[in-house]
């Protein structure tokens, strides 16, 4: 291929990248602007709406919803993910094949219809909506990722490490705790990442689900927008940028320093 | 070697689905005993050491550790030394940690603990490792570990699962040697699965030849080399000549006629439940044919004339490929001073007590 080529294909990828995100980078600069209007140029660099977000009552306590719900919801995810990942791959039954299918289908069907479709089942079942079933629909949602994360590395761990520790001594209990999740240990927490970032970011079932009188950070700028485009939105979105880049970045570093540590 | 019996198999069966993995075997193990399960692969020999393991439950049979029955008996509870092919050290613990694993599951005081596992650690000669990771180990130090973990615990009766395949040639000779130190300073019962033959022949006080999911013959080294009891076993161990032809015996000597060539003289002791013209198997070992340029008059045994095809040579010994009356045969001579050349016709020399019979297949 000749250079006039790939310096198209070059400008082409550069283009492409510009267009997804400038968009980001604009929000995270206006939010940094002290100007009350969101625009350029911006008329000095100050932190005075983070300060406003900050003693934003609903916006701090969508915050601590948002939080709450992502930890909850990773956690529940992470042990449903790593019990499922152990009977599909450790054991046979009859219908396996159904259920790995079953359990990975809510990241197959959109996510509106996987909404809707839980609502008319809950309301079917004359259930109100609640924070429980607001949990309930994150867990069913981000469980497939912890499955597919976890499933992966246990294929990957051979089973006489396991038949070892019981030959030793050890019962399956016991060997589970002392040598499966150990090993196991790297991909569940990228799974409760994988989670809770799902669930932090999530705002189509969300939507649906919640309770009234329960926003979530997404929510809560959905409702926000609704009124006025404020320069806080920015400060806002500035923040779950951070919150949702950090977390993954941060948890991958500390695999590797998990990872290392047992292969020095 | 004391004569209590360690293990007994009675009449252990293993069926997957239609398949029979392993047919109804019977086989007891003596106290201190080096029992190798020797056969291809497929051959149902690991199948059975699992079941001894618990790993696998019979699909009938009983199997005893010490005169009790273990069918029952969860894999953690039966006290057994378990070590694999890819040794199977936990990648996430130090190597003392590794090989204390068992004894936290026993009740062995602190003190005790760490004396054990020093001990073990120096037994297998790798006493200086006990902080470093399975990561940081070569193979052979790895597959030392492993063994120094499984006896530790003092298991009743230590489980080799192919422990020497995954190292390379010379490391696997040594081990060998070691392994079998390691087993005779502690006297314990070993069931060593393998489809090595030389590692069989050279550790076992008995092997046990499988094949298909049966047991085709149990017996010493020497016995099961020296007098293979079915044509698998005298194919599947060394390089064998099977001839088929018809039994002679007339005025206490006995004799097999084989197409294109002399009768073969066989020693009357051959003659088992043989009859006077029945089709036999006449199985000769390939170092059992001598290759001689000149024809040596002697008793009980049998000339041939052949011709030799082509010459494998091996240095301080030479694996001759000769054609006689239309047979293919191996001979697996030493050299002397020269190798017999190829495409020179040369006398082949059989001695009667070399010759075995058995069964012609069906």
């Amino acid at each position: 291929m000749g250079s006039t080529s790939w310096n198209l294909i070059r400008g082409y990828t550069i283009l492409v990248y510009l267009f997804m995100f400038t968009p980001i980078i604009v929000v995270m600069l206006l939010s940094f602007n002290s100007s009350q209007f969101g625009s350029f140029p911006m008329e000095g660099v100050s932190f005075r709406w983070f300060v406003e977000l900050w003693n934003n009552d609903a916006i701090t306590r969508a915050f601590r919803i948002s939080l709450a719900l992502g930890a909850l919801t990773a956690l529940l995810s992470s042990t449903f993910g790593v019990l499922a990942s152990l009977a599909l791959v450790r054991y046979d039954f009859p219908g396996k094949q159904s259920l790995s299918t079953l359990l990975i289908a809510p990241i197959l069907v959109p996510e509106v219809v996987l909404a809707v479709a839980l609502l008319l089942f809950l309301r079917w079942l004359e259930v109100h909506k609640s924070f429980f079933l607001l949990l309930l629909g994150h867990v069913i949602f981000t469980l497939p990722f912890v499955i597919l994360v976890v499933q992966a590395r246990l294929v990957g761990i051979r089973r006489e490490y396991e038949e070892a520790a019981q030959s030793l001594g050890a019962s399956p209990i016991q060997t589970f705790f002392q040598i499966t999740l150990p090993l196991l240990l790297p991909a569940v927490f990228a799974g409760f990442l994988f989670a809770f970032t799902i669930s932090f970011d999530d705002i189509t079932g969300t939507l649906f689900w919640k309770p009234g009188g329960i926003e979530t950070v997404p929510t809560q700028i959905f409702a926000m927008l609704r009124n006025s485009i404020s320069p806080e939105i920015n400060a806002l979105g500035t923040v779950m940028i951070i919150v949702t880049v950090a977390l993954p970045l941060l948890g991958a570093a500390i695999a590797r320093r998990f990872g290392s540590a047992s292969s020095e | 070697m004391a004569d209590k019996v360690a293990v007994k198999l009675d009449g252990i069966v293993k069926r997957f689905g239609g398949f029979v993995a392993v047919y109804e075997m019977n086989l007891e193990i003596r106290e201190g005993e080096f029992v190798t399960f020797l056969g291809p692969s497929g051959c149902g020999k690991t199948t059975t050491l699992r079941m001894v393991a618990g790993l696998l439950d019979p699909s009938n049979g009983d199997i005893l550790v010490h005169d009790k029955r273990v069918n029952d008996l969860p894999i953690h509870k039966r006290n057994l030394g378990l070590v694999f092919q890819n040794y199977a050290l936990f990648p996430h613990k130090s190597i003392f940690d590794n090989v204390a694993f068992g004894l936290k599951y026993r009740d062995v005081s602190k003190e005790e603990l760490k004396k054990r596992v020093t001990d073990a650690l120096e037994l297998v000669q790798l006493p200086h490792t006990a902080d470093r990771y399975p990561a940081q180990l070569s193979g052979g130090q790895q597959q030392r570990v492993a063994l120094a973990r499984a006896i530790v615990i003092q298991p009743e009766v230590l489980l080799l699962d192919e422990p020497l395949s995954a190292l390379d040639a010379n490391l696997r000779e040594n081990m060998r040697v070691e392994l079998k130190r390691i087993q005779d300073q502690l006297g314990i019962t070993t069931i060593f699965v393998t489809h090595d033959q030389a590692e069989a022949l050279a550790m076992s006080d008995r092997i046990v030849v499988m094949s298909d999911g049966r047991v085709e013959q149990v017996g010493s080294p020497q016995e099961v080399y020296t007098s293979p009891s079915s044509l698998f076993v005298a194919q599947f161990l060394g390089n064998s000549n099977i001839l088929s032809g018809r039994l002679d015996s007339k005025n206490g000597a006995l004799s097999v006629y084989v197409d294109g060539l002399d009768s073969i003289q066989v020693d009357p002791k051959q003659l088992k439940d043989f009859r006077d013209g029945d089709s036999v198997a006449l199985v000769i070992r390939a170092e059992k044919l001598t290759l001689g340029e000149a024809k040596q008059d002697e008793d009980h045994a049998t000339q041939l004339t052949g011709h030799v095809d082509a010459v494998d040579y091996q240095g301080q010994a030479a694996r001759y490929f000769v054609t006689a009356g239309g047979h293919s045969l191996q001979a697996f001579n030493q050299i002397d001073q020269q190798p017999v050349k190829e495409g020179t016709d040369v006398h082949i020399r059989i001695r009667a007590r070399d010759c075995v019979l058995l069964e012609p297949e069906a």
